[in-house]
């Protein structure tokens, strides 16, 4: 026989094992077809306005915008001695622009910025270059202050130059480069961020703690009692978890003001005296303890998910081997739960690093978080390049967690209620 | 869970030293809730429990804040409540139908790249609302779509489809392809399968998913602070402002509709969930 009668062939003529690639691949298209609507959507609408965050966060177009003459003279300068006249025209020139235009004080902050004291010599020379004769600018100029004879000065403009800057970055972990370039930490009393970023990962561990701490029980109870009374007690996991987030940071603000519930439950049985209440609210244990609530059921419904798995009759051999409860329950029970505590805990911690409502509400000035300055930036300051630093640091850290999930336990293994 | 006769004294002390804690547990978890739906019938104007109240004096008690709530002079409860309403179910039905279709790709063996696409179509769930309201903002704001009802729903679609995704695929784990292919064999085309077959199977996911999509839009405040112009606020935008200016009763008024909003929301997923199970033979 010769080979291609071997071949086995479909009614069409066709080797079969053509025709069912050919199916293979239709499959192929046909699924990868019903997935394209969201992913195209989420691309556009999602990924790609992150992926602009990262060129907004490093855009530093402004002042190259502001000074194109000067930086183009500016090219053949070494920066050692003063610049020649022909930079000092071009700079002329180009700040002329920017006060007829009444654009000058953002260039003054921006170049402040830089070097400290660079203001006042830019509006001193903003008022005298209105009297400036044509021909030999680096003169005048010089004239006007004697600052401008410093080579510092010209030298903070060069660094201006580039069209892309890190500065917001260093800036976000209270970092800049100075005058020679080196990276340098701010002044001690102005480290707001670093202050900011370790209180965020403070709360978001301890909240992940106690919210660790409060589930575990719960979780273990609700897996082992029988079904008609954990179903009642279910609710009290799940209806939190349906109501809105306001209405229960609401209700924690009514508890925890100052002649609230609580502070009434301290009076009455006299831990404080009514004179002498506690400020519950507007400082971090606000954050803690409504964070905690908040989030508690994220780390139930993981939990309770995997030990409804584990079989009582594991214990039970465990104890009947000789164990104690306490061992049986660390040698055989607690192994079999880490999965569940893995995915209770890194969904827990990941929602608390990016929390943002409740401490704004109940955090006051000392349990705002990193998002609270992220969104500060974005509505008060206006400073929305390092606003999409801030969110990029944040994002990243959150990207790593999310990846360390995944090895753990898998996105598919997400479970909702 | 009784405990058997022959347990000794200390693990029986210790068994309910747990139970004790499984209960403040529980109470610090629903009490807080409870708190609201008193004081919002209070009587006066202060949100602490008056003493007529502990009394349980009826003159104490008033639904003066509902009414303001419904009646009350420049409402901004009225508004919120229908641009809510209005924002939520559209971006429902948007996360569904892309959800839903997506889920099904998702779930075809024949899916290249499954788990890389599976981490793009989930990632508005990971990344930090924060974020999501910036990158959303800025987009939103290139395309000139800040500020508009549209844009506030494409932007809860962008939130909500994980869900729906998640909760699809779910329920297609346990899904007889079999089935379709059985459907297919006696001359139905895809469309009629997947009317007829597929979709009276998944749902009970469909749902559940577009309920989380749905509670999610209408509970969202961070994208939306970000995003609402003065004609698009939103139930949680108006609570926003009320408890960061001042707490007034109204806002407990509010809150306690909500609560009974979410009960109801909590009653239908639990009863999809059951026939769901019910329906994939899963019994417990």
């Amino acid at each position: 026989m010769s080979s291609e009668t071997q071949k086995i062939l479909s009614t069409d003529g066709i080797p079969l094992e053509e025709s069912l690639k050919k199916a293979e691949k239709k499959n192929k298209i046909k699924a990868f077809l019903l997935v394209t609507p969201l992913l195209l959507f989420l691309i556009i609408t999602y990924i790609v306005p992150i992926a602009d965050m990262f060129s907004r966060s490093i855009d530093d177009k402004m002042v190259t915008n502001m000074l194109p003459k000067t930086f183009k003279a500016m090219e053949q300068w070494d920066g050692k001695e003063l610049p020649s006249e022909e930079v000092f025209e071009a700079f002329y020139l180009d700040y002329k622009i920017l006060v007829k235009n009444k654009t000058a004080g953002k260039l003054q902050t921006q170049l402040n910025y830089e070097k400290n004291g660079f203001k006042s010599v830019l509006k001193k020379l903003a008022r005298k270059q209105k009297k400036f004769e044509e021909g030999n600018y680096k003169e005048q100029i010089m004239k006007v202050h004697k600052r401008w004879r410093n080579v510092e000065y010209w030298r903070a403009i060069k660094r201006r130059a580039p069209a892309y800057t890190y500065s917001k970055y260093l800036k976000g972990v209270d970092m800049y480069s100075n005058e020679d370039g080196k990276i340098v930490q701010v002044a001690e009393d102005r480290r707001i961020h670093r202050i900011l970023w370790s209180r965020t990962l403070e709360v978001a561990f301890f909240v992940t703690l106690f919210c660790f701490l409060m589930a575990y029980p719960i979780a273990h109870l609700l897996a082992t009692l029988p079904m008609k009374y954990s179903n009642l007690l279910m609710i009290c996991v799940l209806l939190p978890f349906w109501t809105s987030l306001l209405v229960r940071t609401a209700s924690w603000m009514i508890l925890l003001q100052q002649q609230g519930i609580v502070n009434d439950f301290f009076v009455w049985i006299g831990l404080v005296t009514d004179d002498n209440r506690p400020e519950m609210m507007y400082n971090k244990t606000g954050t803690y303890v409504a964070m905690t609530q908040i989030l508690l059921p994220f780390m139930v419904l993981p939990l309770y998910s995997v030990m409804k798995t584990i079989s009582p009759s594991l214990m039970r051999a465990g104890k009947s081997l000789g164990a104690t409860p306490a061992v049986a329950f660390f040698k055989v029970y607690f192994p079999l739960t880490i999965p569940g505590i893995g995915a209770g805990c890194l969904l827990v911690f990941i929602l608390a690093i990016g929390y943002y409502i409740t401490p704004a509400l109940v955090g006051g000035a000392s349990g705002t978080l990193i998002s609270n300055q992220i969104a500060y930036h974005m509505k008060s300051t206006l400073d929305w390049s390092f606003a999409s630093a801030m969110g990029l640091m944040l994002l990243t850290g959150v990207l790593v967690i999310y990846w360390i999930y995944n090895k753990l336990v898998g996105v598919d293994n997400i479970k909702l209620g | 869970m009784a405990l058997p006769k022959y347990t000794q004294p200390h693990y029986r002390i210790w068994h309910y030293f747990y139970l004790f804690v499984c209960g403040c547990v529980f109470f610090f978890l629903i009490a807080p809730l409870f708190v609201i739906f008193p004081l919002s019938f209070n009587a006066e104007e202060f949100l602490v429990f008056t003493d007529g109240m502990k009394r349980l004096d009826p003159d104490a008690f008033s639904t003066r804040w509902y009414k303001d709530m419904v009646y009350g002079t420049k409402n901004p409860w009225g508004l919120a409540a229908k641009n809510s309403f209005i924002i939520a179910i559209f971006a429902t039905i948007g996360s569904i139908i892309l959800g839903t279709l997506a889920a099904l790709g998702l779930s075809s063996r024949h899916m290249p790249y499954k788990g890389l696409i599976m981490a793009t179509l989930i990632s508005p769930m990971i990344v930090p609302l924060i974020i999501s309201g910036v990158a959303i903002f800025f987009f939103m704001a290139k395309v000139g779509l800040a500020a508009t009802h549209l844009g506030i729903i494409l932007a809860h679609i962008i939130l909500g489809t994980p869900f729906v995704v998640i909760t699809v695929t779910a329920t297609l784990s346990g899904f007889d392809h079999s089935i379709t292919r059985a459907a297919s064999s006696l001359g139905s085309n895809p469309f009629n399968t997947f009317m007829k077959i597929t979709l009276p199977l998944i749902l009970p996911g469909v749902i559940s998913g577009g309920l989380f999509a749905f509670v999610t839009s209408f509970d969202e405040v961070v994208v939306v602070l970000f995003l609402a112009g003065l004609d698009n606020t939103t139930i949680p935008i108006q609570m926003w402002t009320g408890l960061r200016e001042q707490l007034s009763p109204t806002i407990l008024a509010v809150a306690t509709c909500l609560i009974v909003l979410s009960v109801l929301i909590l009653v239908t997923a639990e009863l999809l969930r059951r026939r769901s199970e019910r329906l994939r033979g899963i019994n417990r």
